[in-house]
């Protein structure tokens, strides 16, 4: 390397001659352009812009020139490197960009194998549909009584206007405690829990009970020998049997949805009077008799209606039998099989599947129906 | 109750081309509930046959059909071939000359079966033999329709091959058949029935002849005697307090039924059997009233009515000999020989037979409790013990004796007897004071006062404006006997709703003004039902009945509490007459089930309550209920009903998680378990601590976590099963399950979660191992190192367990990772270091723990 000189001519340094910078920029050039990976561009920038680059050399030769050549030496010199390394930054992007992409194709999957490692698991369709009634009635303001299902006789009787010699009575088929005289039983219907909240609540009272009852059936397509069921009963100021119907209407469009269509008539049930039953129109057959035909309509039998259940205005004798004054109170009563419910909305044809456990059974219906 | 229309239209008007539908459905708007319909869907030819011959063809199905020939008059092929009719049957109860029913080709027989000749067993069967479901006249299939059982030999004797089979069985007239509610006794006759057709066209005036309405004579002297002495009433009502004999000599016993009435039985289901016992069932049907026909002349003295006395037996006419209760009502000769369960059924002794010519037909009216509990005490349900526990007309009585008796004269040739006994204790109904206002106030119409009184009047009710208390707004009504169900206001609004349509009732929907929402316990019961269901399992229900060696089977000490279990008086199985103690005991079945059926990989759980009683059972009062019972009363009434705890249990089998492209699955084990009632209790934000139990049936010893609360309050267990309870109860091989009380879990989480603050400072994090003997429990090991470590201490990890060649043996090496963090500062290393050591001091002085 020369020393500094004062009157050095810089043309006559050759690493700095513009037609010598312009080849090495050329050289820069062509090589970055023929880099295809990141590795060869790495080799063409230690080649062109490293310590031992043409360039790089050029740039030390400047510190040689007289300090008035040294201006536009450097600009020739610097100029000559921002195209390397514009070249080189440009190249590296359209390389690391291709990467990429490739990386993207080489960790591509088959994401439609199994994802699913565990078993997942359902609640049971019965308690999805108790609790689907007792959501909706909540949201209206009513409260969710419960009670045992091993029930003392008399509050699933007796207290019901259901006297040991009632007709009514016989026709339930009760599983008795042994022994007999210990007055339990095992609770034929949810009304007990309504005679124990009005035994111990004040009026106004509106409450939903679900829950398991009993009968000594066996078990074949319709019925069970426990079973599910939910009722509803209000005590308050003023109520008729137009609050009992409005309740109920209520009751089948959330079952049902909002354009079933209902009729009722009068029936008899020792727990209410006047008493009511429902009937709302037949959704498979559309409310089309079929009767004695090829082929009755299955969902209804071919009346055309489907009886929802029972219902009426608390008979007062229950009322006085839990100490409210039926002259002040008035109430009404309603309820229904939810294994019925869960039949006629979800297409279940028997009752087998739904009492047997079958895993099958419950996972169809998830976590929410 | 069925009735046909041709027998309606008698009573009362039909609307024009009204058919069984539109009837039936008159009947529903007025609460009577259609059940089914019958007839009126045939079209024939359906003719009387009689069978010439048959030959028996065992087939290779194992039956044996009878290829038969039958005489049917003028039809079928004897138009068409000349030759007598070639039928197949199947059935076996009839014999050659045998009149039966034939159905012939081109006939349709109800619900649109399409008759036609076909091929079946290798022969060309014409037609078929009918039995009675076939051509809708009952439910009997048990064999074919052999006429001369049906309809009687005598009747039987006037037919003859061809005869329209169709009219005579009355099979064109529809049949409606309607549902009687308890409260409308009075609708087991077609005379209640026409009634209730006739109010839902709207009563119109003259539309209703009532059968009853007949003229009935007075009691005379000299008629037969009848002594009523029940000295022991139930509740204060007489057994009977009406009885009406009245007696009919000289009856030809050869002369049959007059066919109509024969058709009319068969359509009501009943079978004729001989003049005077289809003339007391024709009358019964009609107007509702029970009858008895006793042979007079083998009575011999009166007739007493008395309660049974104690060991007293009586043969009834199902041939069953039966020991009476003090509390059943006899009708006695003479006080002593027992002729009938009053009521219920009659004995064989004094039954008419096929030579009785003197007839006393008894019409009385008993009391429906003791007809109810007699017929509940015998296991006897018959037409007459129906009618007279629903509640039977006291006023109709005098009238079936008279109807009866004019039948047995005209169609038995007989003479009545001039004297009529007639003993009549029955009172007169009392006039209720109704507020004609009320049926508005509880049905929520607003009826005029004249469309009640209107509509009462039609029922049969007298109401009186005028009298003693009546004003402006309040009538006195004075029931029709035939309505002993009316008593006060709601049972007169419901009939003014009902008769004025029940569908005219508005529907208002009721706003409860301060329902609180699910209670905290609903809430946090759905929480563990959805967390175990999140956690994999699914959700079952079983039936809580389970057998008496279960316990046996579960491995269950002999002073364990779940030994106690209750028992069923009457179960459905006397294998399964307990009821369950434990979820896990029914649940078992459910996952054999499962496994059964194919399924290997099996995660189950069910939430239900068991029944505890901890001790022996009590007996639960049984107070009045003219008033709420006081407060001790109810106090006895509720502490008799045995506890019922709500528990959860879990069972499982197989795999856990699959095998699949990610590699091996891994089998369910006793860790699952516990992490599922960790779960659930995570889920509810209630600590919980987890001990090795290695004595709680029917887990295995060495696989066994007891779970408690931190204060040691039993949450439940959870493990593998023990491999005895396994092989006892044939459960696949390492089966594991859990169990847990839910009520605890839910009490316990009832308070809101208090927060606890958390630092932002950075963590140290230090890992230990230490050496212990192999029966010292993680849990120990991990609740002594929280101990020492201070309250800087964030978490403890056990992140490795080492038992093998480079440790003592019987030991077991567990690496820790601990965290620290305070909650105002970096924590420096010396720091750490002193909490480590500290951590590390005490699980050394508690489990003997040596950091390696
Ligand atoms: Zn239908």
């Amino acid at each position: 390397m020369s020393g500094p000189n004062t009157n050095y001519d810089p043309v006559e340094v050759s690493a700095l001659d513009p037609a010598n910078l312009d080849a090495a920029v050329q050289d820069a050039v062509a090589a970055i352009a023929a880099a295809t990976s990141l590795d060869d561009l790495k080799a063409a920038r230690i080649a062109h812009q490293g310590e031992k680059s043409p360039l790089a050399l050029a740039n030390r030769e400047i510190g040689a020139l007289p300090p008035s050549a040294k201006a536009e030496a450097g600009k020739r010199v610097g100029q000559a490197r921002a195209r390397v390394s514009q070249a080189l930054s440009a190249r590296q992007a359209e390389l690391e960009a291709e990467r990429d992409e490739r990386i993207l194709v080489d960790e591509r999957v088959d994401v439609t194998v199994p994802a699913l490692r565990r078993q997942l698991g359902a609640r049971h369709p019965i308690e999805l549909v108790a609790q689907r009634l007792v959501d909706a009635f909540v949201g209206m303001g009513w409260e969710v009584a419960e009670g045992p299902e091993l029930e003392s006789e008399w509050l699933n009787f007796d207290a019901l206007n259901l006297g040991p010699d009632h007709p009514a009575r016989q026709m339930q088929d009760t599983f008795f405690l042994d022994p007999v005289d210990s007055g339990l039983v095992l609770r034929t219907q949810t009304s007990p829990v309504q005679i124990r909240t009005m035994l111990e609540q004040e009026p106004p009272i509106y409450v939903v009970a679900p829950g398991k009852v009993f009968r000594t059936d066996d078990l074949d397509a319709t019925h069970t020998p426990v079973f599910h069921q939910i009722e509803c009963l209000a005590i308050d100021k003023g109520l008729t049997m137009a609050h009992l119907r409005g309740a109920l209407d209520a009751f089948v469009r959330i079952m049902f949805g909002e354009e079933t269509r209902t009729r009722v008539r009068a029936n008899y049930f020792p727990f209410t009077e006047p008493s009511m039953e429902t009937d709302f129109l037949c959704f498979a057959c559309h409310g089309e008799e079929t009767w004695g035909s090829a082929e009755p309509c299955r969902t209804c039998g071919g009346s055309g209606w489907i009886e929802l259940g029972g219902s009426g205005m608390v008979n007062r004798k229950v009322l006085r039998t839990c100490g409210i004054d039926p002259d002040v109170y008035s109430g009404f009563a309603f309820g229904l099989g939810i294994e019925r419910a869960l039949q006629l909305r979800h297409g279940v044809q028997g009752m087998h599947e739904i009492v047997e456990g079958d895993v099958r059974f419950s996972q169809q219906f998830g976590m929410g129906v | 109750m069925r009735m046909p229309l041709s027998w309606l239209a008698e009573y009362t008007d039909l609307a024009p081309g009204a058919r069984g539908a539109d009837v039936a459905a008159s009947l529903v708007r007025v609460g009577l509930e259609e059940e089914d319909l019958h007839g009126g869907d045939i079209t024939g030819p359906l003719v009387v046959g009689r069978v010439l011959s048959f030959e028996l063809e065992p087939q290779k199905n194992g039956k044996t059909i009878r290829w038969c020939t039958v005489d049917v008059g003028q039809n079928g092929q004897m138009l068409t071939e000349g030759k007598h009719q070639e039928i197949v049957c199947g059935a076996h109860n009839f014999e050659v000359g045998d009149l039966v029913v034939c159905v012939l080709p081109g006939a349709v027989l109800p619900g649109g079966f399409a008759i036609s000749a076909r091929k079946t067993y290798g022969h060309v069967s014409n037609g078929m033999i009918c039995a009675e479901d076939e051509i809708g006249l009952g439910h009997d299939h048990e064999g074919i329709i052999v006429l001369s059982r049906l309809l009687g030999e005598e009747r039987a004797a006037t037919l003859s091959p061809g005869d329209d089979a169709i009219a005579l069985l009355g099979l064109a007239d529809e049949t409606v058949e309607t549902n009687v509610t308890p409260d409308r006794g009075y609708c087991f006759s077609v005379r209640g029935l026409a009634r209730e057709y006739w109010h839902a066209q709207g009563s119109p005036e003259g539309g209703y002849r009532d059968p009853a309405d007949v003229a009935t004579p007075v009691a005379t002297p000299g008629g037969y005697p009848v002594e009523l002495k029940d000295d022991s009433p139930i509740d204060g009502n007489d057994g009977c307090d009406r009885y009406v004999a009245r007696i009919v000599r000289g009856i030809d016993p050869t002369r049959p039924s007059p066919p109509w009435m024969s058709k009319r039985l068969t359509q009501m289901g009943m079978r004729p059997i001989s003049l005077a016992v289809d003339v007391t069932n024709y009358v019964m049907l009609a107007v509702g009233q029970p009858l008895h026909a006793f042979d007079v002349d083998r009575l011999s003295g009166s007739i007493v009515v008395r309660r049974a006395r104690s060991g007293e037996v009586l043969t009834t006419l199902d041939d069953v000999e039966r020991t009476l209760h003090t509390d059943d009502l006899l009708i006695t000769d003479g006080g002593e020989q027992p002729l009938a369960i009053a009521g219920v059924m009659g004995a064989a002794s004094s039954e008419v037979s096929d030579t009785t010519t003197g007839v006393l037909i008894e019409a009385a009216h008993f009391d429906p409790t003791t007809v109810a509990r007699s017929s509940r005490r015998h296991r006897l349900i018959t037409e007459a013990s129906k009618r007279f526990e629903r509640g039977v007309d006291p006023k109709v009585t005098a009238a079936a004796a008279q109807l009866a008796v004019d039948l047995l004269v005209e169609h038995g040739g007989g003479t009545v007897d001039d004297a009529v006994t007639d003993v009549d204790r029955t009172s007169e109904r009392t006039a209720y004071l109704l507020d004609v206002t009320e049926p508005a106030r509880i049905v929520g119409v607003d009826y005029p006062r004249e469309r009640v009184v209107g509509i009462l009047r039609d029922l049969g009710c007298v109401v009186d404006e005028s009298g003693e208390g009546t004003d402006d707004t309040h009538v006195l009504v004075t029931p029709p006997s035939w309505r002993p169900d009316l008593v006060d206001a709601p049972d007169y609004a419901e009939e003014v709703a009902r008769i004025d349509g029940y569908n005219n009732i508005p529907s208002i929907t009721p706003t409860p003004s301060d329902g609180r929402g699910l209670t905290h316990a609903q809430k946090a019961r759905r929480v563990v039902a959805d967390a175990l269901a999140g956690a994999g399992l699914t959700e079952v229900l079983s039936y809580p009945f389970v057998a008496e060696e279960l316990a046996d089977q579960l491995m269950l000490p002999a002073d364990d509490d779940r030994r106690h279990a209750v028992r069923l008086a009457n179960p459905l199985s006397e294998e399964r007459p307990l009821l369950r103690t434990s979820v896990l005991a029914s649940l078992v079945d459910t996952l054999r089930r499962n496994v059964a059926r194919g399924h290997k990989d099996v995660a189950i759980y069910e939430l239900g309550l068991v029944v505890r009683p901890g001790g022996p059972i009590g007996t639960a009062p049984i107070p009045g209920v003219a008033a709420r019972p006081d407060a001790e009363t109810l106090e006895q009434l509720y502490a008799a009903v045995p506890a019922q705890p709500r528990r959860a249990g879990i069972l499982a089998t197989g795999q856990a998680e699959q095998a699949g492209w990610w590699g091996p699955g891994r089998a369910a084990d006793w860790s699952d378990m516990v992490a599922a009632v960790q779960t659930v209790a995570a889920a509810l934000a209630v600590p919980v601590a987890v001990a090795n139990d290695p004595g709680h049936a029917p887990w295995h010893p060495g696989r066994c976590a007891r779970i408690t609360l931190a204060d040691g309050t039993l949450v439940g267990h959870a493990g593998e099963l023990h491999p005895k309870v396994v092989a006892a109860l044939e459960l696949p091989a390492r089966t594991v399950a859990a169990e847990f009380d839910v009520d605890v879990l839910v009490a316990a989480s009832s308070e809101p979660v208090q927060a606890r603050p958390f630092s932002t400072f950075p963590p140290a994090m230090t890992d230990i191992a230490l050496l212990v003997a192999a029966d010292v429990a993680a849990a120990d090991v991990e609740s002594a190192l929280r101990s020492g470590a201070g309250e800087s201490l964030e978490s403890v990890v056990l992140f490795d367990v080492y038992e093998g060649e480079r440790i003592d043996a019987g030991h077991r090496s567990l690496a820790y990772r601990l965290t620290f963090r305070a909650p105002d500062r970096t924590l420096t290393t010396d720091e750490v270091n002193d909490f480590r050591d500290a951590a590390v001091a005490a699980a050394a002085s508690a489990t003997g723990a040596v950091q390696r």
